[in-house]
């Protein structure tokens, strides 16, 4: 008599869908209402939460725990320098092409590091990033070591004063963090995303269930690399300079990023999120006492792995049995009434 | 003569890479781990051997007798109090915490030492050189690092082939399982093999310190020079560690022939070149 359904959501996903568009409703409108310091200071969370989502999408779900992204970051920044900057493109078509030229460079890296499995794949990411910054500073046209900034003129053409310039590069943060967002969550919740989470689970069984695992790990790898790329762009756009080291920084654009989805939850879409707020709080707190909040990360990202290798986000799903963003199917008896008479 | 005066150079360039890889090779061989730390650890020996230095005012060489317990416990305590506890997780736990370690060094080295750049002292052993005729000189102290690369790789191979511990090495290696049916304590032997892998590091740090300036940010560009010496030698071959090294070195050195500001960029793409057309390196050996 009764049916069975596939639920996609349940009412606590409904309810915080609800809560997470007002929230952002807030953030849109916080131009008119936060000031300059704070706004900066969300955008700076919005970046790092589109990084943390993209590195949880390859890591968490597509098992390529990369070191290297940083490579992309700085790629897509250098590509956003170089068209505004040399070839005179309009900021926002610069901004656009920069994505999809560190995907199209993602490529034939993939052909090498491909070659290399689990913890040596890491590391062969890593050498490739140090191939990018130590190009980057050998080649004059892109200011070689000291790395090249944006004329005020290009600065300009986004708005002619600080204010209105803050307010748009505010609001793009948020539009490009919540399009990566909603990119990584639809595509976990399609076909693909049912199959990166097979892989998640366990790389053998998925292969032999006719998941094409090395297609859908080229795929993740080059769509996550875009959109670092894209990401890149935008947080050098913010800066107004680039040098191979702040570029390629591992530890700005990969290490703390790692450490967020570590902590906050790897193979999860809220674990980045929670990590991200941890990762900035900590900042803030021990902003006067120099590089001891890394330490901390370092110290909590161990105790986190040994202890609870879920995350924080991981220990609040377990415990309360809740998701937040959910992307995969549960069957459903349906009307509930029926369950009971039986 | 130019060019061979380059090939020489590489060469013995590749001792000291060698060194850097040994720790690197050794604990991948016996218990499957990529230590991410192992550049820092290699950067924190030569941070022990400052301060023994300037405790005690020995020099460098001297400082060895000390520095090599201290790394020894360091390793041991390492993989007892923390990385054992990975190794049932997958490739995941193992990766991030020592990650993390590696992370906690660097920061905690440039908290307790600031960033300034530090450099070992050995005297007249440093600029002295061999002429040769043809023009040919050859380095003292590069010669003594490949002298002690050979000692070590030498040394570890009698360690594993003449030695019970050595035995027990292979045997985990092989199959931690049957192993431990045996009556080997896998847990025990792994921190003994991070403190051996250590000895190595402690040796690599030194020699590496007295040649170059470091500083608390000089571990990672240490770990990739290892990483690519044990990739193009071959996983857990021993010997091909040191091919692997000189190859690195040579590149370098042509690298650097050409133009200065070449010499990393072109070991880099050597390895990457190799990875592409032999991704098992040239001594494979074992499997992951």
């Amino acid at each position: 008599m009764e049916t069975v359904r596939v639920e996609r959501g349940t009412r606590t996903s409904y309810a915080f869908a609800v809560v997470a568009l007002v929230a952002l409703a807030a953030l849109i409108a916080m131009p008119w209402w936060g000031e300059a310091g704070q706004m900066r200071l969300v955008a700076e969370m919005a970046y790092y939460l589109a990084l943390a989502q993209l590195w949880n999408l390859l890591a968490g779900y597509a098992g390529l725990v990369s070191v290297g992204q940083q490579a992309y970051v700085g790629l897509g920044g250098y590509a956003f320098f170089y068209l505004t900057g040399a070839l005179n493109v309009n900021v926002y078509v610069a901004l656009l092409i920069a994505g999809p030229f560190a995907g199209l460079l993602s490529i034939p890296v993939s052909i090498a590091v491909f070659r290399l499995r689990g913890a040596y794949f890491a590391i062969g990411t890593w050498v490739v990033s140090e191939v990018f910054a130590l190009s980057a500073s050998l080649i004059t046209a892109l200011g070689a070591g000291s790395g090249l900034s944006l004329t005020p003129a290009i600065v300009r053409e986004i708005a002619p004063d600080r204010a209105g310039r803050e307010t748009i590069l505010y609001l793009m943060t948020l539009a490009i963090s919540a399009i990566v967002f909603g990119v990584v969550y639809l595509l976990l919740r399609s076909r693909h995303g049912l199959a990166l989470t097979a892989i998640r689970d366990s790389e053998p069984a998925s292969a032999s269930l006719g998941v094409n695992t090395f297609r859908t790990k080229f795929i993740i790898y080059i769509v996550t690399a875009a959109c670092t790329g894209l990401v890149g762009g935008l947080i050098f756009l913010q800066k107004l300079r680039i040098s191979p080291e702040a570029g390629f920084s591992i530890n700005d654009w990969t290490v703390v990023v790692i450490f967020m989805v570590v902590i906050g939850g790897i193979g999860t879409l809220e674990g980045p999120f929670i990590g991200m707020l941890v990762f900035i709080v900590l900042r803030e707190l021990l902003a006067d006492y120099g590089a001891y909040y890394l330490i901390l990360m370092g110290v909590i990202a161990i105790i986190v792995m040994l202890k609870a290798p879920s995350g924080i986000w991981g220990y609040i799903s377990h415990r309360f049995n809740i998701e937040l963003f959910p992307v995969g199917r549960r069957l459903a008896l349906a009307p509930a009434e029926s369950v009971g008479k039986k | 003569m130019e060019w061979i005066n380059t090939i020489i150079q590489g060469t013995l360039l590749g001792g000291i890479y060698a060194l850097f890889a040994i720790g690197l090779s050794l604990s991948f061989g016996i218990m499957r781990l990529v230590n991410i730390a192992h550049g820092d650890l290699i950067v924190l020996s030569a941070y022990v051997a400052l301060v023994v230095g300037q405790g005690t005012g020995l020099d460098p060489f001297s400082c060895l007798i000390i520095v090599v317990p201290v790394m020894f416990l360091v390793g041991y305590a390492l993989q007892r109090g923390l990385l054992n506890q990975t190794l049932s997780g997958g490739l995941l736990p193992p990766l991030l915490v020592s990650f993390g370690i590696s992370i906690i060094i660097q920061n905690g080295l440039l908290q307790g030492f600031g960033a300034y750049t530090h450099r070992l002292q050995e005297g007249a052993i440093e600029t002295a050189s061999l002429q040769f005729p043809g023009g040919i000189s050859i380095g003292v102290y590069p010669l003594v690092v490949f002298g002690v690369a050979l000692v070590a790789l030498a040394s570890l191979q009698l360690l594993f082939y003449q030695t019970g511990l050595g035995r027990a090495f292979r045997a985990v290696s092989d199959d931690p399982n049957t192993a431990e049916l045996m009556g080997v304590d896998n847990r025990k032997l792994y921190a003994v093999a991070l403190g051996i892998a250590m000895i190595f590091t402690a040796i690599a740090g030194v020699l590496f310190a007295i040649r170059t300036n470091f500083d608390p940010a000089a571990g990672p560009i240490r770990l990739i020079l290892a990483f690519e010496a044990v990739i193009i030698g071959g996983l857990g071959s021993m010997w091909g560690t040191l091919i692997g090294g000189i190859v690195l070195g040579i590149a370098q050195s042509v690298g650097a022939a050409l133009s200065p500001t070449w010499q990393i960029l072109a070991g880099h793409l050597a390895f990457l070149l190799i990875l592409i057309i032999r991704p098992s390196g040239l001594f494979p050996r074992t499997r992951d």
